[in-house]
C-alpha cells in the first residue's frame, strides 16, 4: 500500500517508518512560526514556569501585521517581542519591513522541501508551495511547542487534485484556486490534505505555485502540497547556501535528499482532475472565499479601493502585471490604489525593474512590505459603504476594519485593471495588447 | 459534567473574523475585554446579553478563517458553555479543546436546536437534551482528551513539564 504526501511527512516527523491515515502524532515541526502574536505566546510560554527556551533555533518570528505600528499599544506589542528575542538569542528574527512571515521564510530558506512547520497563523499552508507541511495552530499550541518541541497531529486523508494544460494569458493561479473553492466549497477540503499534480503544474511559475498553496487555507484545509521540481530546489539552493555558507550544489543536493514524494499507488479520498485552460478570471463576492462568480457577472461594479498585496499576491510576478497595465495610464478619480509589496526583497526587485515607477506614475501608493489592511489592522482599512477590490485571501465581513464594507477578492490583474477603471473590469483588453 | 443553557443559534461558515475582529487582534490581550467584542460583527447583541451555560449552535465549518485563538477565549470568558455545530474549522477545533471550551460535533442536534430555547448538555454520557428530542455525541477521542481534562493545553504543558522534571 502506498503512502500519501501527509503520511510519510508525518510519520518521518513523528519518528515512525510508516503512519496511517486517522492515527494521531507526536510530531516535532522543525519550524516554529509566529508574528506580531508571539507577545501574547510569549504570555502563555511564561505560565509554564521554563526560564529558557529549550530550542530557541527552531522559532522564526516576523514583525508584519501591524507593521509599522500604527498605535503606541501595537508599539509596546514589537517591544515585548524585541526584549524576548533578544534575551533568548532568537536568530531567525525579522523587523518591520522585511515582509510577510511566510514570504519571508521561503526568501530566507528557512523551510526546505519535506520539512514540517507549524504557525500561530492559518495561512502557514502557504510552505507547501515548496513541497513542506505547513500548517496553522493556536496560540496555546505555540507556546507549547516551545516548551515541549512536539505537539499531537491527526494524519489526514487526502483529496489530490491532477492539473492538465495550460492556463490562458489573462488567468492566475488565484483564478485556479477561487475555481477549486467555489466549486467545492469553503469547507471542501475540511480536515483533508490536498495535493496537487499532473502534468499542468510544471507550467506554473513559482509564484503562481505559492498563491494556490496559500489560498488553500480558505478551502479549509490541515495542509496543501506541491510536489517540488528542478525549478523550486534551484529558487531554494541559492539562498540556502547563502544563509549555511556552502556552495550552490551541496545546498542543492541537501535540498532534494529531504524532498519527499507521494508513493504512486497513495490511496486518496478523491482525486479531481482540472483542465486549467478550462479556467476563467473569477471573482469572490462578499462575504465569503466561496461565493465565486464568473467577473462579467459583478463587471462594472464600482470601486472605492484596489489593494495589491498579502501573502497570496504581493509577489513580484504580481507587481509586474499590475505595472504592465497601468504603465503609461492614470487611476480612475475617486480611486486609491494600494500596493504593498510581501517583502522587502520584493519591492527592492520591483524597484529595480521600473514597476514601481510604473506604479506610482499611475498614482499608486506604496505601502510598507508586510499585511498591510487585509485584517483591518492599518494601513488602509475602509470606511462604511465603500468596496474594495482586492488581491487579498479573505473577504469576511469586518475584515478590513468595519462590517459596512465589501470586499471582492481576484487576480492581481483583475484589481489593476479596476483600479484604472473606477469599476471591477476584466483585464483580457490591456494585457493582450502587451502581447 | 452538565451543561445548561440558552441557544443562541448561528448559520454557516460563521469565520473568526465576525466572532473576534482582526483589528483588536494585536491590542487586547485580557479575556474579558475580548468577550466585550465576542461575535461584535455578526450579533451585536451577544456579548450584552449572553449568560454564563448558555450554548452556541453554528452550521458548517465554524470558526474557518485566522487561527486567532481568541476566537475561542472569547467565547469562552463570556460564559458560553459549549459550541454544537455541524463541523468546526480545524484551527477552532483544537483551539477550542486546548482551551476546554467543549465543541461537539452533531450535525442533528445543530439542526434541531432553536435559537432561544433552553437546552441541556450531558458530557459524560454524550447526550444533548432540547425540545426536538434527545441528540448523542461521541466523546473526545482519547489522544486529546486528557488536554480537556485537565483543563486546557497549557495546564496539560505544565503537568507533562512536571513529571518530566
Amino acid at each position: 500500500m502506498g503512502a500519501t504526501f501527509v503520511q510519510k511527512v508525518l510519520a518521518r516527523a513523528a519518528g515512525r517508518e510508516h503512519a496511517e491515515v486517522g492515527e494521531v502524532l507526536d510530531v516535532r515541526p522543525d519550524r516554529i512560526l509566529s508574528h506580531d502574536n508571539t507577545a501574547a505566546i510569549i504570555a502563555k510560554w511564561r505560565t509554564l514556569g521554563q526560564s529558557r527556551l529549550p530550542n530557541p533555533e527552531r522559532l522564526a518570528i516576523t514583525l508584519d501585521h501591524a507593521a509599522p505600528p500604527p498605535t503606541v499599544r501595537h508599539a509596546q506589542n514589537h517591544a515585548v517581542i524585541r526584549a524576548f528575542v533578544a534575551e533568548h538569542g532568537i536568530r531567525h528574527f525579522f523587523e518591520v519591513g522585511r515582509g510577510i512571515c511566510h514570504q519571508v521564510l521561503s526568501e530566507e530558506a528557512l523551510v526546505l522541501p519535506g520539512d514540517v512547520i507549524l504557525g500561530a497563523d492559518s495561512h502557514t499552508v502557504h510552505f507547501g508551495w515548496l513541497g513542506a507541511f505547513g500548517a496553522g495552530v493556536g496560540r496555546s499550541e505555540v507556546a507549547a511547542l516551545w516548551a515541549l518541541g512536539r505537539i499531537w497531529l491527526r494524519v489526514p486523508p487526502t483529496i489530490r487534485f491532477e492539473l492538465r494544460g495550460r492556463l490562458a494569458p489573462d488567468v492566475s493561479a488565484k483564478d485556479l484556486a477561487l475555481h477549486i473553492i467555489g466549486r467545492f466549497g469553503a469547507d471542501g477540503g475540511l480536515y483533508r490534505a490536498v495535493e496537487f499534480g499532473g502534468d499542468g503544474l510544471a507550467t506554473l511559475s513559482l509564484d503562481d505555485r505559492m498563491t494556490l498553496a496559500n489560498m488553500m487555507a480558505e478551502f479549509g484545509v490541515k495542509n496543501a502540497y506541491l510536489p517540488p521540481d528542478e525549478q523550486v530546489f534551484d529558487w531554494l539552493a541559492n539562498r540556502l547556501a547563502q544563509r549555511q555558507g556552502i556552495s550552490p550544489a551541496e545546498a542543492s543536493e541537501r535540498i532534494a535528499t529531504r524532498a519527499l514524494y507521494p508513493d504512486p499507488h497513495a490511496t486518496y479520498e478523491a482525486v479531481h482532475v482540472i483542465h486549467l485552460g478550462d479556467v476563467e478570471p473569477l471573482v469572490a463576492c462578499p462575504h465569503t472565499v466561496d461565493n465565486v462568480v464568473p467577473i462579467s457577472h459583478v463587471a462594472g461594479r464600482r470601486i472605492h479601493m484596489a489593494f495589491l498585496g498579502t501573502c497570496t499576491n504581493g509577489r513580484l510576478s504580481d507587481l509586474a502585471t499590475a505595472a504592465r497595465i497601468v504603465r503609461g495610464k492614470r487611476i480612475a478619480p475617486g480611486v486609491r490604489f494600494l500596493v504593498i509589496p510581501a517583502s522587502s526583497e520584493v519591492l527592492h526587485a520591483a524597484l529595480e525593474a521600473g514597476y514601481i515607477a510604473d506604479l506610482v506614475a499611475a498614482g499608486a501608493t506604496i505601502g510598507t512590505p508586510g499585511c498591510g489592511p487585509c485584517m483591518g489592522n492599518h494601513l488602509g482599512v475602509l470606511a462604511p459603504g465603500e468596496v474594495c477590490i482586492s488581491s487579498a485571501n479573505r473577504n469576511f465581513r469586518g475584515r478590513m476594519g468595519t462590517p459596512d464594507a465589501e470586499i471582492y477578492l481576484a487576480s492581481p490583474a483583475v484589481v489593476a485593471a479596476s483600479a484604472l477603471a473606477g469599476v471591477i473590469t476584466r483585464p483580457t483588453d490591456q494585457l493582450t495588447a502587451e502581447q | 459534567m452538565i451543561i445548561r443553557g440558552r441557544v443562541w443559534k448561528y448559520g454557516d461558515n460563521v469565520n473568526t473574523d465576525v466572532i473576534f475582529p482582526g483589528k483588536y487582534t494585536y491590542t487586547i490581550q485580557d479575556p474579558a475585554e475580548m468577550a466585550r467584542h465576542a461575535l461584535e460583527d455578526l450579533d451585536p447583541s451577544f456579548a450584552a446579553n449572553v449568560q454564563p451555560g448558555d450554548i452556541v449552535v453554528g452550521g458548517r465549518n465554524w470558526g474557518c478563517g485566522s487561527s486567532r485563538e481568541q476566537a475561542v477565549t472569547a467565547l469562552k470568558k463570556a460564559g458560553v458553555g459549549a459550541i454544537v455545530a455541524v463541523s468546526f474549522a480545524r484551527i477552532y477545533y483544537r483551539n477550542a479543546i486546548n482551551n476546554a471550551l467543549p465543541a461537539i460535533i452533531c450535525p442533528e442536534a445543530a439542526e434541531a436546536l432553536q435559537h432561544g430555547e433552553t437546552a441541556e448538555i450531558d458530557m459524560t454520557a454524550g447526550r444533548i437534551h432540547c425540545a426536538a428530542g434527545m441528540f448523542s455525541f461521541p466523546p473526545l477521542p482519547e489522544a486529546v482528551l486528557g488536554i480537556f481534562e485537565a483543563g486546557g493545553l497549557l495546564a496539560y504543558v505544565r503537568k507533562q513539564l512536571g513529571e518530566e522534571a
